[in-house]
C-alpha cells in the first residue's frame, strides 16, 4: 500500500471531504443479533466512508473467520466489532464510535449492543443521540430487549426514532410480513408516547434501502435510511422563531480569575488584573450581552457584561458554546452554580420524583445514601423510595420496593441541599442526572426527573446543606 | 491570541469544528475542576498540540493549570522535540520528561528483538503517573485512529497498573462526566476523543497553529521497510537489502523514529494536506505504525496493558 496523492486533484473520493458541515449523532439500538453493527458497516461502507486499508484488514478477517461459507463475503459487523472478545462471541460488547460524512453533513454513529447485560452501554450511547436507529429482525418481530431500549429512547426523549426492519432479504422483501412489523411497532411506540416513528425495510447485509432505495422493495416508497438521517434535525438546533426553544442556562465549571497572571500581551496585562469570569458551556438556550440573569444558589441576579471566548468577545452566546460570562455585580459564585435567563429557574426543593435506568449490577438497596450530579453540581441524596418498576412485557408500570441491573423504575429522592430542579421534559440538560455510589465512586444509574418535590420556603436556608467536593 | 479583543457577531449555528471545540474545552475544564493533579501527555505530535491549544483557549486569559508530561522513547525526531520545547515555552507551562532510554540504562526495561520503542513507554508513563501523584492524565488519542480505541470512554478509569478493561467500563452519560475514583486509581482524558484526522488538520488550518515541520512534504533519505518509507537515522538505519532514495514525503503521525512511516506527499501547506487528507484511501495508522500491524488487536492489547 503506497499513499501518493497529488493534492491538487479532484477524485470521486471528495465524498470523504465534505465541506465543513453540521455534526449529527446518532446510535443503533435493538435486540442481540438483529443486525445493527452489520447496519452500520454497511452504511459506512456504501456511502464509501471505509478506507482501503480498513476494507482490507476486515476482508481478511471475515476470510479467516469462514463468514459467508465457500462464497465468502465479509462480515460488515467487523467494522464495529473491534476487541477481542467482541470477534470471538460475534456480539458488540461495548459502544463503537465511528466518524463519517457526506456532502450534506457529518455524523458520528455509536454503534450500541444489543445483550441485555450490556444495556448500560447502549444508554451510554443512547444519551448523546440525536437520532436513534432501532434494528428488529423482521423474522422475530419485537422482542422483550427491543421493548427495554425502545423504553429507554421514550424516556430520554431521542428527538428522532428510526426504526429499521432488518433482515428483509430472508423474508423474501415480502410486503406483508413488513407490514406486520411495523404495525406492531406503531403500536408500541404510540404506547410509549414516542411521537413520530420513521420505519424502514432494510436489508444490512445486502444493502437494501441502506444508502440506496432498493428495487426489491417497490412497495415502500420512502427514503433509504441515509437519506433520512441527512435530513433530521439535530437537538441544539433551535426552532423555526429563531429563539431558543428551551431557556438558558449555564452550569458554571469554575470560575476564571487570573489575578495578574495572564497571557495577553503586557500592555494589556493591567486591564486584566481584576478579571473574572464563570466559565461553562450552555447547556440550553441563549443569552447576550446586556441581559440579566439569576443565579443559584444565592437567588441572585446581575447583568450580563461580556462573553469571553479565548480573547474573542461574543455579543451572543448559545448551546452548546463553552464560553466565560463576565457579570456586573460581584455575586458569589462557585463550581456547581448555575446561571439562567431571568426568573427562569424552577424554586428550590430538596425532593424530586425520578424515573432511573439502574446500570449496576449491584441492586439499589433500600434508602441508599448515594451521590447525585446535575450539571457541574455534586449533592450528596437519598433514594428514599422506590415507587414502581417499568414491567417491559405490559409496559405498563408495576409495584416495585428495589431496582435492579437493567430495571427502569420510579423513585422518590431526598436531596441534602436546595436546587433548583427541573423535568426533563422541560430542560434535558438541566433535567438529567447521575446516580454514583458515594464510596467507590461508580455510575449506578442514569436518572430523569419527572416532578421535583414542594419548593422549600424562601428565606429557610437555601444553598445551605452539605455540597459534596469532587 | 495575544490579539486584543475583538467583536464579532454570531449566528445560531455551530459549525462541526466548532461543536468539536467546545466539546473538549467543556471536558477539559471539567477534568481541571474535579481532579487535583491533572497532566498532559504532550509530545509535540499534531493531536497533542491541538489539545494543548484548546488548553489554552479554556483557561485564558488565565495561564494552563496543569503541567505537561512526555515520555520519550529516545527515538523521537530531533525537530520534533526541538518543537516541543519551544512550544512548552511559548505557553509557559512546566514539561517532564520521563526516558525510555533511562530504563533500558540500568536494566528495568530490555529493547525489544524488534528494536520498537512504543511498547516500552508504558512503565516509564505509569511510573510518572505515580511520581507526580497525577490523577488525571489528558491525552490527545481520537476514536478514529484505531478499532480498540473507537470503544474508549472520553473519560476512562485506569487501576493501579494503568490497565484499561474494555469489557467493564463506566456508563459515560449526557456530557456528565462522573471521574470519581479510589486511591490507586487514575483517570485518563480525551478531549479530542470525536475529532477525525480531518477535523485535526481543519482546526490546524483554521486556527493558525504551528506544527513541526515534518507534518509537511519535505525531501528525506528514504527505504521502503513494511510497505512504508522509513527514515534513515541512527536509530533505523537501512538494511544491506534494503535502498535509500532521497524523496518527497511527510509525516502523518509522529511517534517513536523506529516504527512510524512516512508517506509520499506534495503537501507543502497545511491547506495541502487538508487536501490531501480529505482524499486520502488509507487510514492515517495504516499508513504510518509499524507497531499496530503486529497483530490485529495490537493497540487493544497495549492499551489493557496502560499505554494511551
Ligand atoms: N440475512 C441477513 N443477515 C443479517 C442481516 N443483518 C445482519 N445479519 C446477520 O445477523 C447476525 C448478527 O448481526 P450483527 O450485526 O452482529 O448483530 P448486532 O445487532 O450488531 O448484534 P449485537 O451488537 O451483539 O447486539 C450476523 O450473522 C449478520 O451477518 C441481514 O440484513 N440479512
Ligand atoms: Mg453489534
Amino acid at each position: 500500500m503506497t499513499l501518493t496523492i497529488d493534492p491538487q486533484a479532484s477524485t470521486e473520493n471528495d465524498i470523504v471531504a465534505a465541506p465543513e458541515g453540521t455534526l449529527f449523532r446518532f446510535a443503533t439500538a435493538g435486540s442481540v443479533d438483529d443486525g445493527k453493527s452489520t447496519l452500520v458497516g454497511r452504511l459506512l461502507h456504501d456511502s464509501k466512508a471505509i478506507l482501503a486499508d480498513q476494507l482490507e484488514a476486515v476482508t481478511r478477517t471475515s476470510t479467516e473467520r469462514g463468514f459467508g461459507g465457500e462464497s465468502g463475503g465479509i462480515d460488515f459487523a467487523l467494522l464495529t466489532d473491534g476487541l477481542r472478545a467482541e470477534r470471538e462471541q460475534g456480539i458488540t460488547i461495548d459502544v463503537a464510535y465511528r466518524y463519517f460524512a457526506t456532502p450534506a453533513r457529518s455524523f458520528i454513529l455509536a454503534d450500541c449492543p444489543g445483550h441485555v447485560q450490556y444495556t448500560r452501554n447502549m444508554v451510554t450511547g443512547a444519551t448523546t443521540a440525536d437520532a436513534v436507529i432501532m434494528l428488529i429482525d423482521a423474522r422475530k418481530g419485537v422482542l422483550e430487549q427491543t421493548r427495554r431500549h425502545l423504553s429507554v429512547v421514550a424516556l430520554l426523549r431521542v428527538p428522532h426514532v428510526i426504526v429499521a426492519v432488518n433482515k428483509i432479504d430472508l423474508l423474501d422483501y415480502d410486503e406483508a410480513a413488513y407490514r406486520e412489523v411495523e404495525a406492531s411497532v406503531r403500536l408500541i411506540t404510540a404506547e410509549l408516547g414516542i411521537p413520530e416513528v420513521l420505519v424502514i425495510p432494510v436489508s444490512a447485509l445486502v444493502g437494501d434501502n441502506v444508502v440506496d432505495r432498493s428495487e426489491r422493495t417497490p412497495w415502500y416508497a420512502g427514503p433509504s435510511l441515509l437519506e433520512l438521517l441527512e435530513t433530521l434535525s439535530v437537538i441544539d438546533d433551535l426552532d423555526a422563531s429563531g429563539r431558543a426553544s428551551e431557556a438558558f442556562r449555564l452550569p458554571v465549571q469554575l470560575v476564571l480569575r487570573p489575578q495578574g497572571s495572564v497571557v495577553v500581551a503586557p500592555e494589556l496585562a493591567d486591564s486584566y488584573r481584576d478579571y473574572r469570569a464563570y466559565a461553562g458551556q450552555v447547556a440550553s438556550g441563549s443569552i447576550k450581552v446586556g441581559d440579566t440573569v439569576s443565579v443559584e444558589p444565592g437567588g441572585g441576579t446581575s447583568t450580563v457584561t461580556g462573553i469571553d471566548f479565548a480573547g474573542v468577545s461574543l455579543d451572543e452566546a448559545f448551546a452548546p458554546q463553552s464560553v466565560a460570562l463576565q457579570l456586573a455585580d460581584n455575586l458569589d459564585i462557585a463550581r456547581g452554580a448555575i446561571i439562567a435567563a431571568l426568573d427562569t429557574l424552577p424554586p428550590l426543593t430538596r425532593t424530586l420524583e425520578a424515573d432511573l435506568f439502574w446500570l449496576d449490577p449491584r441492586p439499589l438497596a433500600p434508602s441508599a445514601r448515594v451521590l447525585v450530579k446535575f450539571g457541574t453540581t455534586v449533592v450528596q441524596a437519598l433514594i428514599s423510595e422506590v415507587t414502581g418498576r417499568l414491567d417491559l412485557t405490559t409496559l405498563g408500570v408495576e409495584p416495585a420496593t428495589n431496582l435492579a441491573v437493567n430495571d427502569i423504575g420510579q423513585a422518590s429522592i431526598r436531596l441534602s441541599r436546595d436546587l433548583p430542579v427541573e423535568r426533563y421534559v422541560q430542560n434535558r440538560r438541566s433535567g438529567a442526572f447521575l446516580v454514583i455510589h458515594p464510596q467507590d465512586g461508580a455510575t449506578l444509574a442514569a436518572g430523569i426527573v419527572t416532578a421535583p418535590g414542594e419548593p422549600t420556603r424562601a428565606g429557610d436556608g437555601s444553598g445551605a446543606g452539605s455540597d459534596v467536593s469532587p | 491570541m495575544r490579539a486584543p479583543p475583538m467583536t464579532i457577531a454570531t449566528s445560531h449555528r455551530l459549525s462541526e469544528l466548532d461543536v468539536l471545540e467546545s466539546e473538549a474545552i467543556h471536558i477539559i475544564r471539567e477534568v481541571v475542576a474535579e481532579f487535583e493533579r491533572p497532566v498532559l501527555l504532550f509530545s509535540g505530535g499534531k493531536d497533542s498540540v491541538v489539545v494543548l491549544h484548546l488548553a489554552a483557549k479554556a483557561f485564558w486569559p488565565g495561564k494552563i493549570p496543569f503541567s505537561l508530561l512526555h515520555v520519550d522513547t529516545g527515538h523521537n525526531f530531533p525537530e520534533v522535540l526541538e518543537f516541543r520545547d519551544k512550544t512548552v515555552a511559548a505557553h509557559g507551562v512546566r514539561l517532564t520528561v520521563a526516558k525510555v532510554e533511562d530504563y533500558i540504562a540500568d536494566g528495568r526495561l530490555a529493547e525489544r528483538a524488534d528494536g520498537t520503542r512504543n511498547p516500552l513507554q508504558t512503565l516509564p508513563l505509569l511510573d510518572a503517573i505515580a511520581a507526580g501523584r497525577h490523577d488525571a492524565v489528558f491525552g490527545g488519542a481520537r476514536r478514529d485512529e484505531d478499532k480498540a480505541r473507537a470503544k474508549e470512554r472520553i473519560l476512562s478509569l485506569r487501576d493501579e497498573f494503568g490497565q484499561w478493561d474494555p469489557r467493564n467500563q463506566r456508563p459515560e452519560l449526557w456530557n456528565l462526566y462522573n471521574g470519581r475514583h479510589t486511591v490507586g486509581q487514575h483517570v485518563r482524558a480525551f478531549p479530542i476523543s470525536n475529532w477525525t484526522e480531518l477535523n485535526v488538520w481543519r482546526y490546524i488550518e483554521r486556527e493558525n497553529i504551528e506544527l513541526p515541520p515534518l507534518y509537511y512534504a519535505h525531501e528525506r533519505e528514504v527505504y521502503r521497510r513494511d510497505d512504508m518509507w522509513r527514515a534513515v537515522s541512527p536509530v533505523s538505519p537501512a538494511r544491506a537489502d534494503e535502498t535509500i532514495e532521497l524523496r518527497t514525503v511527510r509525516y502523518r503521525t509522529v511517534g517513536d523514529m523506529s516504527c512510524t512511516g512516512a508517506v509520499d506527499s506534495a503537501a507543502v501547506s497545511v491547506s495541502d494536506v487538508v487536501r490531501e487528507v480529505g482524499v486520502s484511501t488509507i487510514t492515517e495508522r495504516g499508513a504510518t505504525r509499524a507497531d499496530d500491524r503486529i497483530s490485529e488487536a495490537a493497540m487493544e492489547d497495549r492499551k489493557k496493558e496502560g499505554y494511551f
